[in-house]
């Protein structure tokens, strides 16, 4: 197996919109999610390490989050939608079962 | 034949891997019907689920069962009183029955989300919705795999 290298998030946000307007949010992150349902060659459970919830916040208020179990895909996509107001910042965090997280952070403007 | 999931679950604790294995290798590692059914009881104990309110986006067939798209909508107004608080996904036919718990608040807009899922054969694919007033909705869906995504 080869070793692990470190998640890579990318995040696609537009850079503006009206206000009032509901905008989809895609994100992708680079990750295995061992399912912790393999065997190795030798039939030897692999241990389960995944991430295991992604949380979306706007200027600090969590406004999605998905609880994703094992049988989410390696690399895992998620897109969502979110209402923008005003101007801002978004953060967006991936938790692995190992304890470590991940983050990203996008602007906002209207026009 | 009908091996009962408790049952199976003990003799797993006990730690006969291997003779389990050889004895129910066919059986081994799925979730049955029941084990979604458990599942909801746990969450929702047996509160009355309503239809409608939810389209799922899911193909008849799954190709590669290690990569197929999941998408769920609910249509709610989103508004501070009235919107979808959390949805959940999940496989009938998977070693374990969860997929995704999406939740939500107004700020999101829209009570819509897409993943992408990992099947271990053909299933059916449920969900439920619950709404900020309490109020459950759930829909059910099969997905046609051809290669199961499941593999050693």
């Amino acid at each position: 197996m080869s070793g692990e290298r470190k998640p890579v998030p990318r995040v696609r946000v537009p850079k503006t919109a009206k206000a009032g307007e509901v905008i989809e949010i895609k994100t992708l992150i680079s990750h295995a999610m061992e399912s912790g349902q393999r065997r190795d060659g030798a039939g030897k459970p692999i241990p389960r390490k995944i991430l295991n919830k992604f949380t979306a916040a706007f200027e600090g208020k969590t406004f999605f989050e998905a609880d994703w179990h094992p049988a989410i895909s390696a690399n895992p996509y998620q897109a969502f939608f979110f209402k923008v107001e005003k101007a801002g910042e978004f953060t967006f965090t991936w938790k692995d079962d190992d304890g470590s997280t991940y983050e990203n952070k996008q602007k906002i403007a209207i026009g | 034949m009908n091996f009962a999931t408790q049952s199976r679950r003990d003799v797993l604790k006990a730690g006969s891997l291997a003779a389990l294995a050889a004895v129910l290798a066919p059986q081994m590692g799925f979730a049955q019907a029941s084990a979604v059914e458990a599942e909801l009881k746990k969450l929702f104990a047996d509160k009355k689920m309503g239809e409608g309110k939810i389209t799922l986006d899911l193909p008849q067939i799954a190709e590669n069962g290690l990569v197929v798209p999941v998408g769920v909508t609910i249509e709610s107004p989103m508004n501070a009183g009235d919107y979808v608080k959390a949805v959940h996904v999940f496989a009938d036919g998977n070693p374990l029955p969860g997929v995704v718990s999406f939740k939500f608040s107004p700020e999101a807009g829209k009570a819509s989300a897409n993943t992408r899922m990992r099947l271990a054969k053909t299933q059916n694919i449920i969900c439920v919705a619950e709404m900020s007033n309490g109020a459950l909705f759930s829909a059910k869906q099969e997905v046609k795999v051809t290669i199961g995504g499941c593999g050693g």
